[in-house]
């Protein structure tokens, strides 16, 4: 069999007839990190809820979610209650309003110890003060009968965090976690994720739109748009030379901290609405290299030489470097 | 801080209560003569003026009132005009009718509306949910006396079932109560669906989920304390009009309630009767605001501290 | 003048109160901060959570009163909130935030928006008042269909476009920018911040851009003030500031932003929390999660001083460190 932990195949999401999800190929090996990007719209966040099963009723899913070989997609409700939180957990966007505002936050944590480990009491006070503790909240004993509104943003996501932890998952998938907080509280929260991949082994799919955040977490990196992946590979190899236009065009997008001040070089258009997506590549109308081709056929994501996978007709020339942006402002 | 937190609410409750006697109580005085009405239209001149004189409504209005404030503080709530009994006995003996009606239609309300609320939330779009945002509209705009006269209709008069008034057996309970309840049922099954829905719709909810929890769990131990927040809100004010929300009702049923004992007061200008069931159910109802502003803080923890981030 | 505004030590205090029965403390948002704006030049302000840069914001264009401080634009003083002066005013300072959704009325129409201004302050008579929300619609990258359509009709970016139009409408000398593309998209916020630096080169608007994001202020903005719990901690100008940040905050802030391609190397990761203004602690705010506290710091807040060729810093272990030490 294979190696992989989670396989999804061919994985497509409706709502109300509307198709956001065109059939996503993924794979995550036992202790993996890899990173989900792309703007609003793409579907990075709707391919891991549906895998779940937390879409909403009226969400069609089809396709294949594989968890060592355990199907996963159009499984009852309790088959998937099995899988949630012990062997794949999920963290939010939001922390403060992903807690239950009405329950105290060591209860919330019992609550998962108990319904994963069989933990009660006493023990499983002890074990959610560890989880506390690791996850870096200073004075769990006495934060333990806290409330959510008690604690930071910051904070709370680790409390979500630890919440999550105590399943002892096999995958992490964490959506956005870092989007809602301050950038010095972003970076404690990467470094705890990093810190606790090593401690615990467990596999991780960091979801962000922030290319930098997702490279300090990831060894890999897929790269999604309008519902479908253009672009995948190890992160040195795509940092280094992007070949989809769009991956090339977010990299070009985004302002240096370091460096000159310079123009920045936006995508023109915008994303396209899913309701009337066009015909080829959905790229096409915003892609300066597209030919005739791009606007009729859907490129296929095929493995590349250097071990990445590309959905591109014309993929950019490895002669990507930092000046070629003055020479692409021309040509726009 | 608390203690402050109550004396200040108590406060405001005493000027609710005075705001209400004083408004029935001149109010009351303008709508016409008392003697009159307990006369009779032929009574002779003197016996008027006499009767105005016993009961000191000869007096300038500001005197009667200051009258009446002094006497309700050394405990005196005046004399029924009609009668001669005293108001307050008159009121609290009658207390146990009303309630026989009210307890019984609050637990219907409860035990029904609430139920049938969530469920429906939980169940959107599914028959069951349309059913009953039809059967809860369908109670709360229809008006009780309509409800009442349309029970009394089916099950009195056609099937002949059910007694139509009065007080003899706990048969005669029923159509009361259940004119009562329904009102209350709709109001609190469309209150607790959207309540739900709200909750539901709360990205803590999907954190549950993702937990791996029974969606049973979900709903009980996440959802449900949640809801019930703004549930309690109006179930407080149900509590409140124990005493008071049954006056249409006990008309059409001929109860003995304080209901009843309001109607024929008012029609008699039987002005301490008046005021001093005025002055009860303020107070009901000014209690069960205060109950339910403290409950709030329980529920609600957000609401006991401020937390600064 | 030469400065356009000044802002002059200037205090924001506001009242918490502790739970549902508890006592009122005031808290101070901002908390004695002055600077100065010339013509044309964009200041950037970046701030964490509680570091009081939107209430700033508010206070520079007059929304907010100053309890203490004042603040003098074009050479007067800014007349109170709500006053006809200070209405009038509007048409030379305009405010663009974060939720380009809630600052676009639901029920009119974009071009109908756009040209409220115009109207509001008598601007241009009404003939020719179409021509220059076409105008205006042209120069933000609009449509000239979009015109036509609701604030829901459009996507995040094309609305803060609107926004942004109808600032413009009035031909202001400043624009007051809290967040505003900090709610879009990658690809759209770099379509946006290339847009406000066209329209400020062309028109010689003054911005002051508040943001969290230090990626993008770096790329627009000449001078950059760091906010640390309601005070200016360090002051320069862009191009320095990112690359030689001298306080230690600002250190931290700028080794926060993950590069992207570069694994973490000689990162300070700040411990803690973003302080509580409710909480101040004492000397120097940024104490308790300073690697280099003295007792000094501990004791006395520092003052904002020149630390250099045009920059300032609040810090005793950059302005003086070996009396900083000693102490």
């Amino acid at each position: 069999m294979t190696s992989n932990l989670v396989e999804l195949r061919d994985l497509k999401v409706s709502f109300d007839g509307i198709q956001v999800l065109h059939g996503i190929d993924l794979d995550v090996k036992r202790g993996e990190a890899i990173g989900l990007v792309g703007e609003s719209g793409c579907g990075k966040s709707v391919t891991w809820l549906a895998a779940l099963g937390l879409l909403p009723g009226k969400a069609r899913v089809s396709g294949s979610v594989r968890i060592e070989g355990r199907e996963l997609v159009g499984q009852p409700r309790a088959a998937l209650e099995a899988v949630r939180g012990g062997r794949i957990a999920m963290i939010f966007q939001d922390p403060s309003s992903s807690l239950n505002p009405v329950l105290r936050i060591g209860r919330q944590i019992t609550e998962a110890l108990a319904l994963h480990r069989n933990l009660r009491g006493e023990a499983a006070k002890m074990e959610a003060l560890r989880l506390m503790d690791m996850v870096g909240i200073p004075d769990a004993r006495r934060r333990f009968d806290l409330f959510p509104h008690e604690f930071s943003g910051g904070q709370c996501q680790r409390l979500m965090i630890a919440m999550a932890l105590a399943g002892e998952p096999d995958l992490l998938v964490a959506d956005e976690p870092t989007t809602a907080l301050d950038a010095t509280i972003q970076a404690q929260i990467l470094d705890l994720l990093i810190a606790l991949r090593r401690e615990t082994g467990m596999a991780t799919v960091f979801i962000s739109h922030d290319l930098g955040a997702v490279s300090q977490v990831c060894e890999r990196v897929l790269v999604m748009y309008a519902g479908r992946v253009v672009e995948e590979g190890e992160i040195g190899t795509l940092f280094d030379a992007p070949r989809h236009p769009y991956t090339r065009g977010l990299f070009d997008a985004i302002p240096r901290l370091d460096g000159e001040r310079r123009r920045l070089i936006p995508i023109h258009g915008t994303v396209p609405d899913p309701r009337r997506l066009p015909e080829g590549c959905a790229f096409a109308p915003r892609c300066s290299s597209a030919i005739d081709a791009c606007r009729h056929l859907n490129p296929d994501l095929t493995d590349m030489a250097d071990g990445r996978r590309l959905a591109c007709l014309r993929p950019v020339g490895e002669a990507w470097s930092v000046a070629a942006p003055a020479v692409l402002e021309g040509a726009l | 801080m608390m203690v402050r937190f109550i004396l200040t609410r108590l406060f405001r409750a005493f000027i609710t209560i005075l705001a209400v006697i004083t408004f029935a109580f001149v109010v009351l005085r303008m709508s016409g003569d008392p003697a009159q009405v307990m006369l009779g239209p032929d009574a002779p001149n003197e016996t008027v003026l006499a009767f105005r004189a016993t009961w000191g409504l000869d007096q300038p209005i500001w005197v009667q009132y200051a009258a009446y404030i002094k006497s309700i503080f050394s405990g005196d709530f005046g004399v029924s005009m009609r009668d001669k009994a005293s108001a307050i006995h008159l009121v609290i003996e009658r207390i146990p009718a009303t309630l026989q009606l009210t307890i019984p239609a609050l637990l219907l309300k409860l035990a029904i509306g609430i139920p049938a609320g969530v469920y429906a939330a939980l169940h959107r779009q599914s028959i069951i949910d349309r059913g009953v945002i039809f059967g809860a509209v369908l109670g709360f705009t229809i008006p009780s006396f309509v409800m009442g006269l349309l029970l009394v209709l089916l099950f009195s008069i056609i099937l002949g079932v059910l007694p139509s008034g009065g007080q003899d057996t706990w048969q005669h309970g029923i159509l009361p109560t259940l004119t009562m309840a329904i009102g209350g049922i709709g109001i609190l099954a469309r209150f607790s669906r959207s309540a739900m829905i709200e909750v539901m719709g709360q990205p803590f909810i999907r954190t549950a989920s993702a937990k791996g929890l029974k969606w049973k769990d979900v709903v009980w131990s996440h959802a449900l304390p949640n809801a019930a927040v703004p549930i309690v809100t109006i179930v407080g004010f149900m509590v409140g009009s124990l005493i008071a929300g049954a006056v249409v009702v006990e008309s059409i049923f001929s109860w003995p309630g304080i209901g009843r004992l309001l109607v024929v007061s008012v029609t008699n200008r039987d002005l301490a009767v008046v005021q001093c069931i005025l002055l009860v159910v303020a107070a009901t109802m000014v209690v069960s605001n205060l109950v339910v502003d403290l409950l709030y803080g329980w529920l609600d923890p957000r609401l006991r501290s401020q937390s600064a981030h | 003048m030469t400065q356009l505004l000044e802002a002059r030590d200037l205090v924001r205090t506001y009242q918490v109160r502790r739970g549902l029965f508890g006592t009122s403390t005031p808290v101070r948002a901002v908390d004695g901060v002055s600077l100065a704006i010339k013509p044309g030049e964009t200041l950037g302000i970046v701030g964490e959570s509680g570091s009081g840069k939107s209430t700033l914001g508010r206070m520079l264009l007059g929304i907010d009163a100053p309890q203490g401080g004042d603040v003098v634009f074009e050479g007067e003083a800014m007349p109170k909130f709500g006053t006809p002066r200070w209405r009038a005013l509007r048409a030379r300072m305009q405010l663009v935030y974060q939720d380009p959704l809630a600052a676009l009325d639901r029920r009119l129409t974009i071009a109908q928006q756009i040209g409220e201004p115009l109207e509001i302050h008598r601007i241009i008579p009404k003939e020719h008042r179409a021509a220059r929300v076409a105008e205006l619609m042209a120069a933000v990258g609009l449509r000239p269909d979009q015109g036509g359509r609701y604030p829901h009709e459009l996507s995040g970016g094309q609305r803060q476009r609107a926004v942004i139009a109808r600032a413009l409408a009035s031909r202001p000398k400043l624009l007051v920018c809290d967040e505003p593309v900090s709610a879009l998209d990658v690809s759209i916020q770099a379509q946006v911040v290339n847009m406000l630096r066209d329209l400020q080169d062309a028109n010689d608007i003054a911005m002051v851009f508040i943001s969290h994001d230090l990626k993008v202020v770096r790329n627009i903005a000449d001078r950059v003030a760091v906010m640390y719990l309601g005070r200016i901690v360090e002051e320069a100008s862009s191009d320095v500031i990112f690359k030689t940040p001298l306080h230690p905050y600002t250190k931290a802030l700028v080794s926060s932003v993950p590069v992207p391609g570069k694994v973490l190397e000689g990162r300070v990761i700040l411990q803690g929390e973003p302080p509580n203004p409710a909480n101040r602690p004492s000397g120097c705010a940024f104490h308790p999660r300073c690697a280099l506290a003295s007792d000094l710091c501990r004791s006395r807040a520092p003052d904002l001083l020149a630390v250099g060729a045009g920059r300032t810093a609040a810090c005793h272990m950059v302005q003086a460190p070996a009396v900083a030490v000693a102490a």
